[in-house]
Parts: structure tokens; C-alpha cells; sequence
């Protein structure tokens, strides 16, 4: 099959993270990858992006099958059923109000900003010298260290079942591509 | 002549993620409506590199007749 540009966009996925790394406000670029699934689902009625464009899941191929990182057993059957899928699609969701609504405390003044990545919703990663404070508002800032976690843990999620099940183990459960295959149902029916 | 074998997608349990449509050697499967994958029993071969792709583990190789 002839290959398309959209096809080498699994360089994206590391520039994304690379800048990120020397400057937090590249985290907003993420909001591509967040919007552009929905605008295919919801306008086209398809899931192009995950099919084509989810510079992520090619990654994860690339990883996986060209570099042979993934030892390709099953997905186990639990990670594929309904149920999890949808939780973790809540769960994610939530997480994503959460990183709204601290945006929003620093927005009205209600805290102060806090320069930092956090891994797993856990493990703080010091990414202080990716921001000087001041650059730009400080609400701005706080969505680029919420966004950029959140982009990171998925990321490593990915990686490791990547790595214990399929390449693209992810795409099972990846709340995006359930969020997208739920709109196309819905349109299409 | 048509091969033995043909691969069918339990479309209940597929993500439509579209990794088998990257690896079919004849272009015979594709994303119906961004639902579920959709193979074009003409065109399948029946190799199973799909069903070895799939992460949802949701294609199934079959004897052509059964289908």
C-alpha cells in the first residue's frame, strides 16, 4: 500500500513530548489529538483519525512490530469488554475535569500555580525548568502541567501493555477510540 | 479460485482501531461507519495476519464454507 503522509505522523508523538520537555506550553498542541478524533466522529461520521492519523497508535506499532519491543500475547479478555472500556473512558474523563477545574482555581485566583508533572496521578516528575513563570498567565501554564501528565501517563499505559500484550493493546481501551467508536454507533444507526 | 479459509469479525467486540486494515496484503478489510471492521470475503485470502494483529483478538480464521 502506497504510504501517506499522515503515516509518519508517530514522529509527532515524540516531537510532542520532546517539546513539552523544554517547554510545558507545547502540552496545548495535545489538543489536536483531543479535538480532531471528534471533529472525524461527530462531522464525518468515522474514526479516520484512529485508523489513520493517531500519531500514538502508530508509535506503539512501530515500537512493537518494527522494533519488536511487544511479546504479542493476547490482550487479556477483561481489558476488551464493555466494562472496562467504558470505566476507564470515565475515569479519564473525570481526570480531565479535574485538570479544568484546577486551571480554573488558578484562573480566579483561588490557588496559585503549581510547576509540576505528575506521573499515574501520583509520582511527581520536577519539571520545573520547563516553564519560567511570568512567560504567560498562570492559568494557561497549570492546563500545559495538567495536559502534558495526563498525555504522559497515557503514554506509558500504552507503552506497557504494548510491551506485556499486542502492540496496539491501547487501542482497545484508549478513551478517545471508545469516546469516537460510541459517537460513529450513534450517527450510524 | 477462492481459498479455504476466511477470516470474520465478531463486530460486538471489535474498537474499530483499524490495525488489521494496515496489515491485509489484499485490501480486503476496511472500517464500516467507524463501528467495526468489515472483510470483503471476495478479496480474503484467509492468511490470519489480521486476526495475528488484532488487539481485541476479535477476527477468527474459518473454513470458507461454515462462513
Amino acid at each position: 500500500m502506497k504510504k501517506q503522509w499522515y503515516d509518519y505522523l508517530w514522529i509527532w508523538s515524540i516531537i510532542y513530548f520532546a517539546l513539552g520537555f523544554f517547554n510545558i506550553l507545547f502540552a496545548w498542541l495535545g489538543m489536536i489529538d483531543f479535538f480532531l478524533p471528534l471533529i472525524f466522529a461527530i462531522f464525518g461520521g468515522n474514526k479516520f483519525f484512529c485508523n489513520n492519523m493517531c500519531g500514538r497508535g502508530q508509535l506503539l506499532n512501530k515500537l512493537g512490530t518494527d522494533l519488536k519491543c511487544s511479546s504479542n500475547h493476547k490482550t487479556p479478555k477483561w481489558m476488551v469488554s464493555k466494562w472496562f472500556r467504558y470505566g476507564f473512558l470515565i475515569f479519564f474523563l473525570t481526570m480531565f475535569s479535574n485538570i479544568i477545574y484546577q486551571t480554573y482555581l488558578v484562573f480566579s485566583g483561588a490557588n496559585s500555580l503549581r510547576e509540576v508533572v505528575k506521573l499515574f496521578w501520583t509520582f511527581k516528575v520536577p519539571w520545573g525548568w520547563a516553564y519560567t513563570q511570568g512567560t504567560t498567565l498562570d492559568w494557561i501554564a497549570q492546563f500545559s502541567f495538567g495536559f502534558y501528565s495526563l498525555m504522559l501517563t497515557s503514554t506509558l499505559i500504552g507503552i506497557i501493555v504494548m510491551v506485556l500484550f499486542k502492540p496496539r493493546s491501547w487501542c482497545t481501551f484508549c478513551p478517545m477510540g471508545t469516546m469516537t467508536q460510541g459517537i460513529c454507533k450513534l450517527k450510524n444507526h | 479460485m477462492a481459498s479455504k479459509n476466511v477470516a470474520s469479525v465478531d463486530k460486538d467486540i471489535c474498537v474499530a482501531c483499524g490495525a488489521c486494515t494496515k496489515v491485509c496484503p489484499r485490501q480486503a478489510i476496511s472500517i464500516k461507519n467507524g463501528c467495526f471492521s468489515f472483510v470483503n470475503a471476495d478479496l480474503c485470502v484467509g492468511c490470519g495476519k489480521c486476526a495475528g494483529t488484532c488487539p481485541a483478538d476479535c477476527i477468527s480464521i474459518t473454513p470458507r464454507i461454515a462462513v
